[in-house]
């Protein structure tokens, strides 16, 4: 072997074993209280608190040079996407690929589920049959990953069901907001869009709940649930300009193009001209307030460009501390056994 | 000639406002008498002493599934599930597969009846052929064959003027309509009712109004055709609302509930639960008490089970996609005593009324009292017995119960039906 490629490979060995051992030490005798991660209320704040800060320590590991680190050697991941997704889906990959778990994905269209009329409790046994050991379930129904969490030994996370959650989506938001904001309990947050279809506000409101933290909502009332403020606790407001006044933290959801059709919004047009994140806008919120977006963005409807590419959106931090994130729950669910 | 005497039972026939201790002597498959008592010698003797004797009951509200769906429940299996709860007549309604919309369906479950089923089966035909609420099924010839009313339960009819022209038509027949009541755009795409814990859960509700906004379009059909309706399933406070109303101005309207309704709210859906998975859906509790009230004011007449069995699988799917509907047959009296007599909502005589002479006069039946000469169909209940209910041990096909586990109090130890005594102590 060449020299130069020896040495690289050394200092690869050497950064990865302490690594290693630093994730080891700041892990100490904490482990998860929970073996399925399908809600954000499953978790307790001493969860989460691990989870970030394994978070911190992954996010020095996602800038090095080679990533592929020895933690979960052997172990299986399936991410079952009924759904299409990109970054999640990415991100779950990604992270299993980094810490050398083999993972395969299996989406809903082409499957025997959808070819030959499968159960989806028939197919995530066989699954286990396989010895799986750790299942990522996106569905558009909700209640599915709670479902086949009862039927299956393997470990599940759910990466969204139906309208109901999205929890790592809200626990990488939640971190970010930490990170660039602080403690969450002074925090003041608006969360704009269609709430009722979206499963991100359903785990993020939880989480924020959890944190002592009341947000804003504003849409329309047609995207918004039955009876919300007796749900959560929340505030609803249907004035934009009102909701985002003096908020330290805007987080805009994606509006699905077709909700016009569902006579949910009269158009697209009309919903942008009243919930669109533009700079006048964001000027209302405080002046160090930060942007947030769970992706993928319709530019110009969810939030202008220039607030998306502006200096107070951290909606490309929020996708990296994802990764990271994602990194450090799996192997909270998977490494115990290794250690 | 046989003779069957029931002896020294509290009687209890709310159609000859009866309730005192009373023999009944049974006389070749008719009532012969009721007195104090009773010297004559009979060819079987049982001592009803501490128990209830009530006309036999009638669910005038069962998914019998046969023809078509007989993994699911047969009229032979539906009619024993019945005799085990108490049900000496029940009504299927016209949802099968073929539906019950021509003569000859209702021709075979007549027939299928006749030969496996040990209590009496009547059959509902539908409204609308293939229950597509376009054009009118052949009322008369349903009627002519056994139906003892029509209904296009599953699949309500949306278009009000092929519902005006429907009741207009079953006013020639003398055939009672029934309504399953839903406005199918209101209730969209919603899978349970739209409240509090839909929101937490995420699943897409469907507005107690899907319902309401109905019933306030049949009750003002009812009044333009001047035909009589029933409303199957009622589950909200506003339903309740506009029936008695509707009543207090002289319509000729009726109303049922089912044991769900007064028993169970939406909570009983969290963690998904298919079991809780019914339609119409289990309501929240502000609607519970208003069907309760329904009850106690004579506001709904009738309880019906909406027995609906499925098999394990269709309950084994993502909530969203799992099919609506309970088995009831075997729950709905011990349900009855246990959460509505035995918390005082309504009088012993009250409830057996609403299981016996109301649905009878409804659908003009000859049945549902112990009137001397009518057809010998009984029901001796044992107001003190406990038992845990273990879908395992239905008579039914359907495990699909919200309610195994629970601890219910009293229940059907004779079902008697023309004089036969068909269900004894637990045995048939």
């Amino acid at each position: 072997m060449h020299p130069k490629r020896q040495k690289l490979w050394q200092d690869v060995a050497i950064w990865q074993d302490d690594f290693e051992k630093r994730l080891i030490d700041l892990i100490g005798e904490r482990k998860l209280s929970v073996k399925n991660v399908v809600s954000i209320e499953d978790l307790s704040l001493e969860d989460i608190e691990l989870i970030f800060d394994c978070t911190n320590l992954f996010k020095e590991f996602i800038v090095k040079p080679d990533r592929k680190i020895n933690l979960l050697k052997g172990m299986s991941q399936i991410n079952f996407f009924f759904e299409s997704s990109t970054r999640t889906r990415v991100s779950f990959e990604l992270a299993g690929k980094n810490l050398s778990i083999d993972t395969i994905n299996v989406s809903g269209s082409g499957s025997t589920m959808q070819k030959k009329k499968e159960s989806l409790n028939d197919v995530v046994r066989t699954l286990d049959s396989m010895h799986a050991n750790i299942i990522i379930l996106r569905h558009a129904r909700a209640g599915s990953p709670a479902m086949i969490a009862d039927q299956i030994k393997a470990p599940v996370i759910s990466a969204g069901d139906g309208w109901h959650e999205h929890p790592t989506q809200a626990l990488l938001d939640i971190y970010t907001m930490q990170a660039k904001k602080g403690a969450m309990e002074r925090q003041k947050v608006v969360i704009v869009g269609d709430v009722k279809h979206s499963r991100v506000a359903g785990s993020l409101i939880r989480g924020l709940n959890m944190f002592g933290v009341e947000p804003r909502i504003a849409g329309p009332p047609t995207l918004m649930p039955h009876g919300l403020e007796k749900v959560f606790k929340c505030k609803v407001y249907h004035n934009l300009e009102k909701a985002i006044k003096d908020v330290d933290i805007v987080y805009a959801l994606r509006i699905q193009l077709e909700r016009a059709a569902g006579a949910d919004i009269p158009s697209v047009r009309e919903y942008s001209k009243c919930f669109c994140i533009t700079p006048d806008r964001l000027a209302l919120a405080k002046q160090d307030a930060i942007v947030m977006h769970p992706g993928p963005i319709n530019r110009e409807i969810d939030l202008r460009t220039e607030v998306m590419e502006g200096p107070q959106s951290v909606v490309e931090e929020q996708v990296e501390n994802g990764f990271a994130l994602r990194l450090a729950l799996l192997y909270l669910l998977l490494g115990g056994e290794r250690r | 000639m046989t003779k069957l005497l029931i002896r020294g039972g509290r009687v209890i026939d709310p159609a000859n406002k009866v309730d005192k201790k009373m023999d009944v002597l049974v006389e070749n498959g008719k009532i012969a008498k009721l007195a104090e008592s009773i010297k004559e010698k009979a060819d079987e003797t049982i001592e009803a002493k501490g128990h209830i004797v009530t006309p036999g009951l009638i669910d005038m509200h069962v998914h019998l599934r046969e023809p078509g769906r007989e993994d699911k429940e047969t009229i032979a299996t539906a009619s024993r599930a019945a005799a085990a709860g108490g049900f000496t007549t029940i009504v299927g309604m016209p949802n099968t597969t073929p539906d019950a919309d021509n003569q000859t369906v209702i021709e075979f479950v007549l027939s299928r009846a006749r030969k496996e089923a040990v209590v009496n089966v009547l059959p509902v035909g539908a409204i609308t052929k293939k229950r597509e609420g376009h054009e009118l099924a052949e009322i008369g010839e349903l009627k002519k064959t056994g139906a003892v009313a029509v209904s296009d339960d599953g699949a309500d009819i949306q278009d009000a003027n092929v519902m005006r022209k429907a009741l207009e038509y079953c006013t020639m027949w003398d055939m009672p309509v029934l309504s399953h009541s839903e406005d199918v755009r209101l209730a969209a795409k919603g899978v349970m009712h739209e409240g509090l814990v839909s929101t937490e859960l995420g699943l897409p509700g469907k507005p107690a109004a899907a319902e309401e906004v109905m019933i306030a379009r049949e009750i003002i059909l009812s009044k333009l055709a001047d035909c009589p309706i029933h409303f199957c399933h009622v589950s909200t406070v506003g339903s309740v609302d506009l029936i008695r109303l509707a009543k207090e101005q002289g319509a000729k309207v009726t109303g049922e509930t089912c044991p769900h309704y007064f028993s169970l709210t939406d909570e009983a859906v969290r963690g998904y639960d298919p079991n809780a998975k019914v339609n119409p859906p289990l309501r929240g509790k502000e609607h519970l008490e208003a069907v309760k009230q329904g009850l106690k004011d004579g506001t709904i007449g009738v309880i019906a089970s909406d027995h609906a069995p499925h098999t394990r699988v269709e309950k084994f799917y993502e909530f969203e996609y799992c099919e609506n509907g309970m088995v009831g047959l075997e729950t709905t009296l011990p349900l009855v005593l246990t959460n509505l007599v035995g918390k005082k909502v309504l009088s012993l005589e009250d409830a057996i009324a609403k299981m016996t002479i109301n649905p009878a006069k409804i659908l003009h039946l000859e049945k549902g009292t112990l009137g001397e000469g009518k057809d010998a169909d009984i029901t001796i209940i044992d107001l003190n017995a406990e038992e845990t209910v273990d879908p395992d041990k239905f008579e039914s096909k359907g495990r699909n119960t919200p309610f195994a586990g629970m601890k219910l109090k009293g229940k059907a130890i004779y079902t008697i039906v023309g004089g036969k005594v068909v269900f004894k102590n637990g045995k048939f």
